[in-house]
């Protein structure tokens, strides 16, 4: 508070307001994710977290508890409860992270939202789209950039090539950092034949709008269903949404978890991406669950560590009390 | 406007030679090599801006985004497996991360084996994948003293000519993996400027395989 009855937002405050009124205007509903789970929940979830590591304590009856390192595992819980085909919610949630960087277990603020249930094409479509307009919820005047892949795309020559898919983590690293030589030598101590090897290295490459590399990738991959998907989702998106894209397949994910389409944000000026999410059918197949699911979390505290150099967005807001 | 690209280069010998490599391919900046104190270098014209830093810093700076590209040893890149794209390998600063010990080292498997190392990451990562089970020693210099003293049974370090292992009695006698300079560069930039860092990457690969055919 500035001073009497006059409050400044911060830029994560006024994000997060500007998501919530972005997201129900599109049906998804509010969902409330309790602080902590028992930690069991999240043991036999382990291999679809972002880190292994789990901050724990015992409660008050022994009970060996978990402050959640993921709100999406919660969510797909629950998911369906309600009888309803498909579940949409939005969440604002703080999760409890160690990246191993060094920093220790830290708190992290997302904002994101979660389509579950009998997800089409057009479901993944709408939730692309918002993507792509959270992005412009929090630009404060910064250049926005959706960057997407397919995991389908990948996985396909890997599974073709007959890969040993406890392979396919290493290869993924390397591909996520555009790193041709290690996935060359990764690739042929595999023992993949060479010409996936020369589609991996060239599909790491590929970086584009849509129109501008349809035709490399075609020419790499040939006939291929999650192609054809992931352009048949990128037609579907707005002008203003689709102009954002670029495709990208140093842009990954664990293939346990993510099935389809997979997408990172990212704001000029902040040197990682602010959004993250994809469609994550594996996830659910892992819970036990047969339905699709698609989603993505943006990180609104990276909003306040990179603020835009000139600082002018700040936005001032008077509460008024009626007496 | 064409985008200026920030280079955070690495003092030292490596950098001199990068630096020479940059200015082969086109992204010249004469100020760099007037004598000073100065830091910071920019040629507007051929829209780069380069800054010295520690060559273990390198990656930390392109990370963060601060620096756009910049070029770091393999080494360091898989000590500290920072988050960024790996372009190109420049062929530059060509060495081998080696264990070596005393010449009449012979391993005893009944117990771990002592290491010492300014690399506790690649040597933990090296005999986990050969189902060692060792004891890091993390050192930062004079690494070739501490077989000597009886710190450690061997040493896990970057040798260039093995002169220097030679000279205190040691021998390299495995291989942990190849280095050389790797062009780096920061996720986001790669996507804000593309064009101009793709260019870069383009430039110096082109340089790197000219000079390699021509050996």
């Amino acid at each position: 508070m500035t001073e009497s009855g006059k409050f400044t937002l911060t830029r994560a405050e006024r994000a997060v307001f500007g998501l919530r009124a972005l997201y129900e205007s599109r049906g998804y509903e509010r969902f409330k994710v309790n602080k902590f789970e028992e930690y069991d929940f999240y043991a036999g979830c382990k291999s679809f977290l972002t880190s292994e590591s789990v901050l724990t304590f015992t409660d008050s009856t022994g009970r060996l508890m978990a402050l959640k390192p993921d709100v999406t595992l919660s969510i797909v819980k629950n998911a369906g409860r309600d009888g309803r085909d498909v579940t949409k919610v939005y969440y604002n949630e703080s999760v409890y992270r160690d990246y191993g960087d060094g920093n220790g277990f830290r708190e992290i603020t997302q904002t994101g939202l979660e389509c579950i249930g009998a997800v089409d094409a057009a479901a993944v479509g709408e939730a692309v789209s918002l993507a792509g307009r959270s992005l412009d919820v929090i630009a404060s005047g910064r250049k926005t950039l959706l960057a997407v892949s397919h995991m389908g795309v990948v996985s396909g020559i890997l599974r073709s090539a007959g890969a040993d898919p406890a392979l396919f983590g290493e290869l993924l690293g390397f591909m996520e950092k555009r790193n041709s030589p290690e996935i060359r030598r990764a690739a042929a101590e595999a023992g993949l034949p060479g010409d996936a090897v020369e589609k991996l290295i060239a599909l790491s490459a590929v970086y584009g709008s849509p129109d501008e590399v349809r035709d490399e990738l075609y020419s790499i991959c040939g006939d291929d269903a999650a192609l054809d998907e992931l352009f048949g989702i990128l037609g579907s998106l707005d002008p203003d949404v689709k102009e954002k894209i670029k495709i990208d397949f140093s842009v990954g994910g664990d293939m346990n978890y993510y099935t389809g389409i997979v997408f990172r944000g990212y704001l000029d000026g902040i040197p990682k991406s602010v959004l993250s999410g994809g469609a994550y059918d594996g996830l659910l197949r892992g819970m036990g669950k047969k339905d699709g699911g698609i989603g993505f979390a943006v990180s609104t505290d990276l909003l306040e560590s990179y603020r835009p150099k000139d600082g002018g967005d700040r936005e001032t807001f008077r509460l008024v009390a009626d007496r | 406007m064409k985008n200026i690209v920030n280079v955070a280069l690495p003092k030292g010998r490596l950098g001199d030679k990068v630096y020479d490599l940059f200015e082969k391919i086109g992204y010249d900046c004469p100020s760099i090599k007037d004598p000073g104190r100065k830091l910071l270098f920019e040629n507007a014209d051929a829209g780069v801006r380069y800054f010295w830093v520690k060559p273990s810093d390198v990656p930390i700076y392109v990370e963060r985004g601060v620096a756009d590209v910049g070029v770091a040893g393999k080494d360091i890149l898989l000590e500290f497996s920072p988050d960024v794209y790996e372009l190109c390998d420049l062929g530059l600063g060509k060495c081998r991360m080696a264990v070596a010990s005393k010449r009449n080292f012979r391993d005893d498997t009944s117990r771990p084996l002592r290491v010492a190392t300014k690399f506790p990451s690649i040597a933990n990562n090296y005999y986990r994948s050969l189902g060692r089970d060792i004891d890091v020693i993390k050192l930062n210099g004079s690494i070739e003293i501490a077989p000597l003293l009886g710190l450690s049974d061997v040493i896990v370090d970057i040798v260039e000519t093995g002169k220097t292992l030679l000279e205190n009695g040691l021998v390299p006698y495995e291989t942990v993996t190849e280095i050389s300079a790797r062009l780096i560069a920061n996720k986001v930039s790669f996507k804000f400027k593309n064009e101009e860092i793709k260019e870069i990457a383009a430039r110096a690969a082109e340089a790197v395989a000219k000079k390699e055919a021509s050996e």
